[in-house]
């Protein structure tokens, strides 16, 4: 049984369907990404997920669950955590309040769960008591993981995490994502970076047009021509 | 030594206070020292106390604008409930078991006032969620726009002013009350002590809010929610219960100014609360529409403006300084002293 898995998906908002039955699975363990072009459905899929976005037909399944259209607080309190890709830190708040916004479902003592994520990220536990708007883009997506991390979750997912980046940040940030990742969580990657994200990635899948394109392991992806040719900005450099 | 000194008080500032802030206070104080001779200090005293009053109605109205995106035009009627709730408790149920009493020391009111303003603030808190519940959620949840709701809310304003007419009759009612000696001090201030009350009152529930806002779990989750919705939702917060203790404790606030506004004027009217809304919302733009602390600033600014306004032109039109207040600032400063939503 995969951790996550999506079946026939459609989703949209109003009159608009974006996707139209795309279908992936993320196992116990795995790093899987997500590329395609601008507009190809990746951040509504993510949404979906997480009950963000009507899920109009077909199925999302976690640890075997039916989720579709479970409310977004249940869904993310069983276990699955997500990270948006802009506004995903609560500005006016302190860091240490961001991340006790992050354990708020949970009903035990998550002290130690914060000084956990202040280990994992020094930078935020410098100054726990500096407001979240004041921080850079880079300590911003670092609070926005460590706040998705709260509460322990068995999958985590990712839109854009490198987005805004600069090119030294987005390493690091794929660094953590990969010590993240070593600890025992299964991640969901939607990524711009595609190349370094596949490089990092178990699996990967291919959207356009919000259908299923393309899919198989990171390295054959990066590998593949036509996906070099067409979502991976012309031919590989080196 | 005294650089600790200052971090401690800091402890108890807003964190959104700056030396600016520090620096417009001072500024204040010394225009008003300045103006002394020209401006009745008792027009100011006054006008700080309904500021004060004016404050916990902004307070809430503030909030669930910030959290809600919506301007609750009924939030002034919550505050007519307020005081008519406390005079069903006070002059029916008390009294038919004989709790009964005014002229409390000094005040004008007697306990059973005291006793039944938390009973009334709860009733309004509730009747605040029920609404919430049978109407605007509904519409939200149908993705009506602001002001389809905000229009609603308008229905809902016109609809408590009717019933509280029609139960109690658009006469003035007042509170058992017995009269007190006022107070003379310096500067022919002549301050009742009821002012006094109404003042420290206000002033505790602010401090109160603002310790529930920085120290609760449930006033964090409020201030995220208003933060960003979304990600309040996708951390887990149950939005819809953040929303109702929202709406309660903007409500029982207002039900609370409402009291000490029948206290302080020492009669109440059913359109008492639908003339605060000019000033409530004044006072919420004044410091930044979705920010707490600005609304108080916001409000004992607009209390004092509108008072002293008074040794000039007509009483009548004191709240025509309030709407000009307000329309300066939008235009001058559209987020507010404080910066708020925008």
């Amino acid at each position: 049984m995969a951790l996550l898995e999506v079946a026939d998906l459609a989703a949209g908002y109003g009159e608009t369907e974006i996707l139209h039955g795309v279908s992936m699975r993320v196992e116990a363990g795995e790093i899987v990404t997500i590329i395609g072009p601008n507009g190809c459905g990746k951040s509504t899929l993510m949404k979906a997920i997480v009950g963000l976005v009507g899920v109009r037909a077909g199925r999302v399944s976690f640890r075997g669950d039916d989720i579709s259209n479970r409310a977004t607080e249940r869904i993310v309190r069983s276990g699955l955590a997500y990270v948006p890709q802009s506004d995903n830190v609560f500005p006016s708040l302190t860091i240490r309040e961001n991340l006790e916004m992050g354990a708020f479902t949970r009903k035990d003592d998550f002290r130690g769960r914060v000084d956990e994520m202040f280990a994992l990220f020094p930078d935020l536990g410098s100054r726990p008591s500096l407001k979240a708007g004041n921080l850079s883009g880079g300590q911003r997506q670092m609070l926005a993981i460590a706040r998705a991390l709260m509460l322990d979750p068995e999958l985590l997912l990712l839109d854009e995490p490198s987005a805004g980046l600069s090119p030294a940040m987005v390493g690091s940030t794929f660094e953590r994502l990969r010590g993240v990742n070593g600890a025992g969580v299964s991640l969901l990657l939607v990524e711009q970076n595609a190349r370094q994200a596949l490089a990092m990635s178990d699996r990967g899948y291919v959207l356009a047009g919000g259908e299923n394109r393309l899919d198989g392991p990171g390295q054959a992806l990066l590998d593949d021509e036509e996906v070099a040719r067409l979502y991976l900005g012309g031919r590989r450099a080196e | 030594m005294s650089a600790m000194n200052a971090t401690n008080a800091r402890r108890f500032l807003p964190a959104e206070w700056t030396g600016w802030h520090t620096a417009a206070l001072i500024a204040a104080l010394a225009l008003l020292a300045g103006a002394s001779p020209f401006v009745k200090m008792s027009l100011v005293v006054n006008g700080a106390v309904l500021g004060a009053i004016i404050a916990l109605g902004a307070i809430g109205l503030t909030l669930i604008y910030g959290i809600l995106n919506f301007a609750n035009i009924a939030h002034g009627d919550y505050m007519t409930l307020g005081a008519y709730f406390t005079l069903f408790i006070v002059g029916g149920a008390f009294s038919s078991v004989g709790v009964e009493g005014a002229g409390l020391g000094p005040f004008t009111f007697g306990y059973p006032v005291l006793l039944a303003l938390p009973v009334a603030a709860a009733a309004v808190a509730a009747v605040a969620v029920g609404l919430d519940a049978l109407i605007y959620r509904r519409l939200r949840e149908r993705g009506s726009h602001a002001v389809v709701i905000a229009m609603s809310s308008l229905g809902v304003a016109i609809a408590l002013r009717g019933l509280v007419q029609i139960v109690w009759s658009g006469d003035a009612q007042r509170l058992p009350r017995e009269s007190r000696s006022v107070y003379h001090l310096p500067m022919d201030v002549r301050l009742p002590p009821d002012a006094i009350f109404v003042a420290i009152a206000a002033l505790a529930l602010v401090s109160a809010v603002y310790i529930i806002l920085t120290r609760t779990k449930m006033g964090k989750a409020m201030r995220a929610t208003a933060d960003n919705p979304q990600l309040a939702r996708a951390s887990g917060i149950e939005v819809r219960r953040v929303v109702r203790w929202t709406w309660a404790m903007g409500a029982s606030l207002a039900a609370t100014a409402g009291v000490l506004l029948a206290v302080y004027q020492a009669q109440m009217l059913p359109i008492m609360g639908w003339r605060f809304l000019i000033p409530l919302f004044a006072a919420a733009i004044l410091g930044g529409i979705g920010n707490p602390y600005g609304a108080l600033v916001g409000a004992l600014t607009i209390g004092v403006a509108s008072e002293v306004s008074t040794q000039w032109i007509n009483p009548s039109y004191k709240p025509a300084v309030a709407f000009a207040i307000l329309i300066a600032m939008l235009l001058a400063r559209p987020r507010g002293l404080f910066g708020g939503r925008g």
